[in-house]
């Protein structure tokens, strides 16, 4: 039995432990945000965040991540009560076909944890491993730009760089 | 490490001495000379910086080209690269072109300035009059960026530029580089590249005590920002030898289909040379298959004795087993066998360089921070795992690795080795 800890939710599941994350999230845990692109390590749809930092899942086999942190696009927020980058995303519509999505909001997410207020570059850079193939890729960056203000605002500062 | 500080500082007492002995010239400088450069010489300059790859050291990450700003960290501390651009006041926009061959040959700049030998010049200086004038013209005509130096942070006695006059006196050797008469055209142009502009013995070659090539040990290896740079002179551990072929490949694609992918420091001389003359990348090929050759390379002895005692305990212990489940489920997608990966045509693990070697050094960064090309580039990818694997995962997975891919005798301290890289020590 392996014990994850998702979303602080514990779950228990009966898996092999080289059983990559995504495969338990999906088939065991009925987390659907994460998403199947390439199963390599190469597409980053299957985005989470382990201990505050964005990982592949397909990748991660879910034997070295007991007792870690392990949190998906699900634990954000919901459709009612969208988180600040679930809101950002929305508002500039980010999303076309929505398959990257998901990983795209868990890394925006894991970069924003570290860099409360990151450049235009340094967004260019920590999103690059994500890769949308229908070309909204201005309106996702848009996107962090504004999910920054929101989390600099919501912690009582104002951003120093100007959004372009 | 401390140990090897010592004897540096000691070494440093030593240069002192000999830099009390050396006078250091003053050289007036001149006003802003007014280019006016042959385009065809410009261009030819062009393609000599991107051999010597000038601009990896010379720009910042997200700084503007040839700006300077790059901090380098050696053993004895901080360096910050200079800029070269041609402005007036912060770049090199005064110097003469008597003041840039100065500093490629010698490692002075204008007013008698000892220049750190991060800086090459020790391979510089073995640069030809024509093309040392093309490199001028080069750097005379880019933009110019108005960008202060910042000030390197070196340890006493390290911080003492008068030093450097010591250390020129030993180990810069103006001699200008002589071809080869027993040798092609190919290889001496590859060798002429090689020993100079390239400067591929700055990371290859083996440091003595004053940081200096040891000359006695051409290419034997060496070490550069936490990676080990493989021997280039034969004694390297490969599981096939290189060719020509292969080696041109790697340097101009950033790989090969036999040994794999270029990692750490080399990404970036790989992409330079990408857009290098083609003849001269070829050229290069040439020389380093060619000293490759001087030495058996024909796969490694192959270690059936005993592993030693440590790592006997780690397979006992279910530590092989442990790694074996991470390989599966981390590494197997594309580095199993028959994975879509190793079926498209990428080498299997057995075949790079990194497993084979003594060091378990470039295998550990490459498994915790993978592979990128540059952004926006094409290029091989691997995805980083230091996220996903703790340091006796990480351990565990490159055990299995070396144990099960026929890398040799298992690795020594495998999970501290790994701590100390993590943490960048």
């Amino acid at each position: 039995m392996i014990s994850l800890n998702v979303n602080d939710a514990a779950h228990e599941v009966d898996v092999d432990a080289a059983t990559p994350l995504l495969y338990v999230l999906r088939d065991h845990l009925a987390l659907n945000g994460a998403k199947f692109g390439c199963g390599l390590g190469q597409c980053g749809a299957c985005t989470v965040m382990v201990d505050g930092r964005a990982v592949f899942s397909c990748v991660a086999p879910v034997g070295a991540l007991q007792g870690r942190a392990i949190r998906t696009v699900e634990g954000l927020g919901t459709a009612e009560k969208p988180g600040a980058v679930q809101r950002a995303f929305i508002e500039e519509q980010a999303a076309q076909c929505g398959y990257c999505m998901a990983g795209m909001i868990m890394r925006a997410q894991a970069l924003l944890e570290q860099r409360a207020d990151p450049s235009d570059a340094e967004i260019r850079d920590a999103m690059d491993p994500s890769l949308c193939r229908c070309g909204t890729q201005m309106r996702i960056l848009r996107a962090v730009r504004r999910a920054a203000g929101y989390l600099t605002a919501a912690a009582g500062g104002t951003s120093q760089r100007a959004s372009r | 490490m401390a140990r090897g500080l010592c004897r540096t500082a000691a070494g440093s007492l030593l240069l002192a001495a000999l830099a009390a002995c050396q006078t250091s010239r003053a050289v007036q400088q001149q006003d802003a000379v007014a280019p006016g450069f042959d385009p065809a010489v410009v261009r030819r300059g062009g393609e000599l910086a991107i051999l010597g790859n000038c601009i990896s050291c010379h720009t910042a990450r997200d700084g503007k080209p040839y700006a300077g700003g790059l901090a380098m960290n050696t053993p004895v501390g901080t360096l910050y690269s200079t800029n070269i651009t041609p402005d007036s006041e912060t770049g090199i926009g005064r110097w003469t072109e008597e003041d840039f061959f100065r500093a490629m040959e010698e490692g002075l700049a204008p007013g008698g300035r000892h220049l750190y030998p991060a800086f090459p010049y020790d391979h510089f200086t073995h640069v030809a009059a024509d093309d040392l004038h093309a490199l001028y013209a080069f750097f005379m005509t880019r933009e110019p960026v108005h960008a202060p130096p910042r000030d390197n942070r070196l340890a006493f006695p390290f911080s003492m530029r008068g030093l450097l006059a010591g250390w020129n006196m030993l180990f810069l050797h103006e001699t200008p580089w002589q071809p080869d008469p027993a040798q092609s055209d190919q290889w001496n142009r590859g060798a002429y590249l090689a020993e100079g502009l390239a400067h591929c013995g700055a990371c290859h070659t083996p440091r003595n005590m004053f940081l200096a090539e040891e000359r006695s040990r051409p290419y034997a290896g060496g070490e550069i920002e936490g990676w080990d740079a493989p021997p280039l002179e034969g004694t390297l551990a490969a599981a096939s030898p290189w060719s020509e072929d292969q080696l041109f490949e790697y340097l101009r694609r950033g790989g090969d289909d036999a040994h794999g992918s270029a990692a750490g420091p080399m990404q970036p001389v790989t992409r330079n040379l990408a857009q290098a003359p083609e003849a001269d990348v070829r050229a290069i090929a040439v020389y380093f298959a060619s000293l490759m050759r001087t030495r058996s390379t024909t796969g490694r002895e192959s270690s059936r004795s005993e592993p030693p005692a440590a790592d006997v305990d780690a397979r006992e212990a279910g530590g092989m087993d442990a790694g074996a489940a991470l390989f599966n489920g981390a590494c197997a997608e594309c580095h199993g066998v028959n994975s879509p990966r190793t079926l498209a045509g990428r080498p299997l693990l057995g075949a790079t360089t990194s497993i084979h070697a003594d060091s378990p050094r470039n295998a550990i960064q490459i498994v915790l921070h993978g592979i990128r090309p540059e952004q926006g580039q094409r290029g091989a990818y691997m995805p980083p795992f230091d996220a996903t694997l703790s340091d006796s995962q990480v351990a565990a997975v490159l055990s299995y690795v070396r144990s099960h891919f026929g890398g040799g005798a298992g690795w020594r301290d495998l999970e501290g080795e790994v701590g100390r890289i993590r943490s960048g020590r």
